[in-house]
């Protein structure tokens, strides 16, 4: 089966593309035969052996859709695509639109639909929490400059300043807090979340929902080791029922159709779990799923193919990942061959 | 005297690594500790804990409950131990 990936961004910041190629070449059942779909001449999943058989350049949906569909298409007449997994949060929209498109095709996906996905926006979770009497730390929105300054005398410090899609800084003090904004908005655009910063541990749950509101897998991880940009570099799968029932109970809420990451912090001062956000794809730590005994990935594939799919029942716990940076060493005439060509 | 519970789940081997499931933590006891946590285990009291260690490390029983109060301090401190 030949399944095209994106995300295969193994850096710093890594993308999911590369530990879901190794869970989905690890299924004895789908003969994955694994095609990169790129963004960037320098993603390491391209240059990595046995992770991709062949890669290609593709455009950023922020250069329009019709680009990508075209693009697509192009890689399709050659490769015969039987599905594709988009594995970063700001493509997804753009795949969902596109998901009639790309089935006509003859191309499978198992995503959410655009409600569900906005439902989990950063912007939104407040109230899909407060709905659910699911615990959230307490934020404001803030759409203006002038909003920031009128709701300033009511945080508490410090707070976290987030952007609507990506980054994240804990801010101290009414400065900080301005530099924090306009760093964001810059980047990402508004509004811009000011959460209640809370202490504790962090703990995430990678899990897989089948859209009727039924949990296929669900593992949780405590971080054992943070980057200064806040990515887990190691980890350790516990076994902790409460935090189960949680994401199960989101799953249920939102009948998830998708791989999903929930991140939550225990409080040290409540011992309780606060969902902090919603991923709306496999993160970067879904191959210690799979490890456990949850391959999730190769289960959202079996679900993209009706088949009979039964929810995992259960994980090894104290299984454990650590990440490395690992130099892979190739020659520029390859470089050169996917600059040019665009594929390799 | 006071006994002590050990939550059921926590994992200890022999090399006195101790493995807390439903958290994630893990933490090294040198092999004092351990005897004391695996002593815990089985239910003894401070009492006969003060009484084992002192007959196995030859040490004074006054020294021995000293340490073994600081000891027991920590574990209750990191949710390992609570007094029944």
């Amino acid at each position: 089966m030949k399944i095209g990936l994106t995300g295969l961004n193994a850096t710093d910041n890594p993308g999911p593309g590369v530990p879901v190629a190794r869970s989905l070449k690890e299924s004895e059942s789908l003969n994955a035969d694994i095609i990169g779909l790129i963004y960037d001449t320098l993603e390491p999943g391209v240059y990595m052996k046995d992770i991709a058989s062949k890669s290609y350049l593709i455009p950023y949906p922020s250069s329009g859709l019709e680009n990508l569909y075209e693009r697509l298409k192009g890689i399709h007449s050659k490769e015969k695509l039987d599905f594709i997994i988009p594995n970063l949060d700001s493509e997804i929209p753009g795949f969902i639109k596109l998901e009639p498109k790309l089935n006509e095709l003859g191309i499978k996906m198992f995503l959410p639909t655009l409600e569900q996905f906005n439902m989990r926006s950063k912007d939104k979770l407040f109230d899909f929490c407060t709905k659910n009497k699911i615990k959230v730390p307490k934020n404001i929105l803030v759409s203006s400059f002038q909003d920031l300054n009128s709701a300033s005398k009511d945080f508490q410090y410090p707070v976290v300043v987030k952007g609507i899609f990506y980054d994240a800084y804990i801010a101290n003090n009414h400065e900080e807090v301005v530099t924090a904004f306009k760093k964001i908005s810059l980047k990402w655009g508004l509004p811009i979340i000011i959460q209640e910063h809370l202490k504790g541990s962090e703990y995430n749950v990678v899990a897989l929902g089948d859209g009727t509101g039924r949990t296929i897998g669900a593992v949780p991880m405590r971080k054992m080791y943070i980057t200064e940009k806040g990515k887990g570099w190691a980890g350790i799968s516990i076994d902790d029922k409460n935090l189960l029932q949680i994401s199960y109970q989101v799953i249920e809420a939102m009948k998830w159709r998708s791989g999903l990451e929930l991140e939550f912090i225990k409080s040290a001062a409540t011992n309780e779990f606060y969902l902090l956000e919603i991923n709306p794809r496999f993160p970067a730590w879904v191959y210690l799923g799979t490890a456990a005994g949850q391959n999730m990935p190769e289960a959202m594939i079996k679900l993209a193919l009706k088949e009979k799919v039964e929810p995992y029942t259960s994980f090894k716990v104290g299984t454990m990942f650590v990440r490395s940076a690992w130099d892979l060493i190739t020659d520029i005439n390859v470089f050169e061959k996917f600059t040019v060509n665009g594929e390799l | 005297m006071s006994k002590y519970m050990i939550p059921a789940n926590l994992a200890v081997s022999d090399t006195g690594f101790l493995f807390m499931p439903s958290t994630g933590e893990t933490f090294t006891l040198n092999e004092i500790g351990r005897d004391i946590f695996k002593l815990l285990q089985t239910g003894l009291t401070e009492d006969e804990v003060v009484s084992s260690i002192c007959e196995k490390y030859d040490c004074d029983a006054s020294t021995c409950r000293k340490d073994l109060d600081d000891f027991l301090g920590q574990l209750k401190n990191y949710s390992l131990l609570s007094e029944l």
